[in-house]
């Protein structure tokens, strides 16, 4: 019914978020990468604001091209009130009810999965780290 | 049929952007994040019906079927409009500049 609105929400404040930690952020720390092959040369530590990037950008793709599903559906139309499921109060307290559910699992399930990506991430840039003192 | 589209979109996605690594000039990467992304949100809404309608999830009526499916195809064509414009935008080759600006 309009279950996107949650991520699409939390897309509004990463998006936020985001552009205030960029602004705030000073020059990444270089340090060497572990790859054995050495094609990726120097890397730089990823700063904070480039991994609240992927969240944001999962948040707005996921919830863009779910939106157009609530389209092809006819649950959301181009004329006020925009959602079909507004127009009677007992299909709103439905919408609402979905929201709440679905939307808020898509959200979490979504950061949920970056979060994870985080960890794996900063594992590997520590490990970096660790490698940079014995390669000098 | 949406969710089993987007997620192999997402995937051959993920394998373009792996296979050409470091280098990102074709911006492969915006359009995993939004496949993936979809996937996510397309899992829980699938986990929402089997709750709901258990073993019958897994045997849609073939219309059922069909219609899903070309509603996957045209949310992976949306996705790579969507990744063609961004791409035209940022013209991180400078192929758009280059056309437009081109001395004649």
């Amino acid at each position: 019914m309009a279950c996107f609105i949650v991520p699409v929400a939390e897309a509004v404040v990463t998006t936020i978020i985001a552009k205030a930690a960029k602004s705030k952020e000073t020059e990444p720390a270089a340090l060497k990468a572990a790859a054995d092959n050495g094609s990726f040369g120097m890397e730089s530590k990823i700063p904070f604001s480039q991994k609240l990037k992927w969240l944001t950008n999962m948040l707005w793709g996921g919830s863009v091209l779910l939106a157009f599903e609530h389209v092809w559906h006819g649950e959301v139309v181009p004329w006020f009130p925009f959602l079909t499921a507004a127009s009677s109060p007992a299909d709103a307290s439905a919408m609402l009810s979905e929201m709440a559910t679905v939307g808020v699992s898509m959200a979490l399930l979504v950061t949920a999965v970056w979060g994870v990506m985080l960890l794996v991430t900063n594992a590997m840039e520590k490990k970096a780290l660790k490698v940079q003192p014995a390669s000098n | 049929m949406t969710l089993l589209t987007t997620v192999f979109a997402a995937i051959i996605c993920t394998i373009i952007w792996y296979k050409n690594a470091p280098n990102s000039k074709m911006k492969v990467g915006i359009l995993c994040w939004m496949y993936w992304g979809a996937s996510l949100m397309w899992l829980v809404d699938a986990v929402f019906e089997y709750t709901e309608l258990h073993a019958e999830y897994f045997t849609p009526a073939p219309v059922d079927m069909l219609n899903d499916f070309y509603l996957g195809l045209s949310v992976v064509a949306l996705g790579l409009i969507i990744w063609l414009v961004i791409l035209l935008v940022k013209d991180p080759k400078g192929v758009v500049k280059a056309a437009l600006f081109k001395k004649k």
